[in-house]
């Protein structure tokens, strides 16, 4: 009961205006155009954000512990050059996958290593790996396409869930959605998170393994960003060394819009997909009314400035407003 | 362990010898040499006159954002709106000349700084008095900058064939064998480097990085400097849209996209820490001058383009690894004398 109250006290927070604001964009878009929700759009548009809301998971994650990623999409484009060279050199589809993956998971743990072990701050370190694992995508690729996968595979990239309209790639997101509220909320290792990005000094002495822990979510990240790769290049039909890039900051956006806070020990899971489905269904509803995407570039901007600066301002006001009534107080005395 | 022992004799400060070596711009410069000797030996015509020529004038527009970046990332903040700035600048100055083909070439650069200024002055407010965090701020103006350059441009671009020829003589121009641009990034460099170096308002920068807290109660007005430096980088930035123009004529929607990242790795190599109140102008120039000869000894020696971006990366990651394990190594012999 506690668990439940206190589940539904954070939803009523934050997460809770960014659902309402989701729902407020699809009506708005529905009144606006008759072709906006219909099944086959918003199934069309879920699809087109899969990507960013599959690594925006991980990164959730990270950014809770006091940590950042930078080279998520430049991950993504590594990983696509490996699925795309292997299978263009006769390998078998699933191995090549699996080599995406492996390739992911070392690109993820090398990040790790260097801010684990050496100290070095996150967001220098995966400036760095940014250029190195896009630098080694086009080492592998060069500005070549590899197209023509089997039917098969890309069937699975734009197919939808059979008999549905939900895109596989957004029912494979909704799984590892719920797997991460679980983890995160509901589990020791999840609450532990929290302890590690609110104070890392007092979470060590706590007994937690924050090394290994953070260790652990720079691998899944990596790991996120090779699934988020297959999804890709299979549902462009296309491996190339330039795929996603710049895709980084549209996760951290969605990320932080979704009420992560940057500074660590702040955030759930629910906020971070509500995030990600308002930016989407924004950019859906503004391409299909035939708004320029500039407009949603800017909108992205201002969500994110906003989701930081009007709470901020809130508090500010507050205090502000408190500290009159103390000095009315005092006068009256 | 009872009271700390005085050492016996204090240890010898190290000589200016041993000062020197140690500095970050020394090594800077002695691993510029040898990329430029060891390329030249290799291929000679690295060192013509058009070959630097060209290193230099690509570097400039570099080291000018440089100079913004780091007086942020001093203050322990970053700016990653910088090359949607840019963007902005080099469009709205050449939509300006093909309106007013005769203005002067000095007003397009006021007009840049002043810009720039203004869209500084945004993330200023946000970080400074909205309390937003730099990261986020100015992720979200590099959006809002970059959007507004699109409904601006809504498709176009500015050519060189129609800017005036007066300005794209300033871009191709130079005094005695330097090109104009190199000349203008090196004074704003030069001029900002003494300033952080000896006047108090310059050295405000590092106590905010170092300690806010501790600067607040120096009596430094922390909100105020951190306004300033949002406000300079962000003019700085758009003086380089203007030098963005002049150097390529054309210029699109996308014009800089992507150079923040390279900024920052620039101003890292040359040791300016991201943690705030560590590195110089000179280190941070050094660097990027070191990231440009990189880029062009690997076109010189036929190195595949390719392989130019992995490259820049270990080279950002071996900086600051490097840099982490010399801190490092001086933290535990610091330690060690003080026990023994």
């Amino acid at each position: 009961m506690n668990r439940f109250r206190s589940l539904l006290g954070g939803l009523l927070g934050w997460e809770f205006s960014l659902i309402i604001l989701v729902g407020a964009a699809l009506l708005i878009g529905g009144l606006l155009s008759p072709d906006f929700l219909t099944g086959s759009n918003i199934s069309f548009l879920t699809a087109n954000f899969s990507e960013v809301a599959l690594m925006a998971l991980a990164m959730t994650l990270l950014i809770i512990v006091g940590e950042i990623d930078l080279s998520v999409a430049s991950i993504l484009g590594l990983c696509s050059a490996v699925i795309g060279i292997l299978f263009a050199a006769g390998v078998p589809m699933p191995l090549a996958i699996l080599a995406a993956f492996v390739t992911g998971g070392l690109a993820g743990l090398f990040n790790g290593l260097l801010v684990t072990r050496l100290g070095l701050p996150s967001l220098a370190v995966t400036i760095g790996t940014l250029a190195l694992y896009r630098g080694l995508a086009y080492v592998l690729l060069g500005d070549r396409a590899i197209a023509e996968f089997p039917a098969f595979y890309t069937n699975l990239g734009f197919g939808n869930v059979p008999g549905t309209l939900i895109p596989l790639p957004m029912a494979l997101f909704a799984v590892l959605a719920i797997l991460t509220i679980i983890v995160l909320h509901a589990t020791p290792f999840g609450r532990s998170l929290y302890a590690i990005g609110a104070n890392q000094i007092a979470a060590r002495f706590a007994g937690l393994q924050v090394e290994r822990v953070k260790l652990s979510l720079f691998v899944l990240s990596g790991l996120m960003a090779a699934l988020a790769s297959a999804v890709y290049t299979f549902r462009f039909a296309s491996a190339r060394a330039d795929n996603a890039s710049g895709f980084e900051l549209s996760v951290i956006a969605a990320v932080l819009l979704g009420g992560v806070s940057i500074f660590g020990g702040r955030g759930s899971v629910v906020g971070t997909v509500a995030a990600v489905f308002l930016i989407g269904i924004i950019n859906g509803a503004l391409t299909i009314l035939d708004v320029s995407n500039e407009i949603l570039t800017i909108v992205t901007g201002l969500l994110l400035i906003g989701s930081v600066l009007v709470p901020n301002l809130l508090t500010h006001f507050r205090t502000y407003q408190q500290r009159r009534r103390i000095k009315g107080d005092s006068v009256i005395q | 362990m009872t009271e700390r022992s005085v050492p016996a004799s204090a240890p010898a400060s190290p000589g200016w010898l041993s000062r020197l070596l140690m500095a970050r711009e020394v090594s800077l410069v002695g691993l510029l040499l040898l990329v430029t000797l060891g390329t030249a030996v290799i291929n000679p015509l690295f060192l013509s006159f058009g070959s630097v020529r060209d290193l230099l004038l690509n570097v400039s527009i570099i080291a000018l954002l440089v100079v913004g970046q780091t007086l942020v990332l001093l203050m322990k903040h970053v700016d990653l709106s910088v090359s949607s700035t840019v963007g902005l600048s080099a469009f709205l100055t050449g939509s300006l000349f093909v309106a007013n083909p005769g203005m002067p070439v000095p007003l397009a650069l006021l007009f840049g700084l002043g810009l720039g200024a203004v869209l500084g002055s945004v993330n200023g407010l946000l970080v400074a008095y909205g309390k937003v965090p730099a990261l986020v701020a100015t992720l979200g103006t590099l959006y809002v900058f970059r959007g507004i350059t699109y409904a601006v441009v809504s498709g176009g671009q500015i050519n060189a064939s129609n800017l005036p020829p007066s300005f794209l003589g300033f871009g191709t121009g130079s005094v005695l064998g330097v090109p104009n641009l190199v000349l203008l990034a090196v004074a704003v460099l030069i001029g900002f480097a003494f300033y952080l170096r000896s006047y108090r308002g310059g050295r405000e920068y590092y106590a905010v990085g170092s300690n806010s807290e501790a600067a607040v109660l120096a009596g430094i007005n922390v909100t105020r400097r951190t306004m300033t430096g949002f406000v300079l980088s962000g003019a700085i930035a758009g003086l380089a849209g203007v030098l963005y123009l002049a150097r390529f004529g054309t210029v699109d929607a996308t014009a800089g996209a992507g150079l923040e990242l390279q900024v920052i790795a620039a101003a890292v190599v040359g040791g300016v820490s991201i943690n705030g109140g560590v590195g110089t102008l000179l280190g941070a120039g050094l660097g990027a001058l070191l990231l440009g000869v990189m880029g062009s000894a690997l076109v010189t020696l036929r190195a595949p383009g390719f392989y130019q971006q992995a490259i820049q990366g270990a080279l950002l990651l071996a900086a600051i690894s490097i840099d982490m394990l010399v801190s490092r190594r001086a933290a535990k012999r610091l330690q060690e004398e003080r026990k023994s």
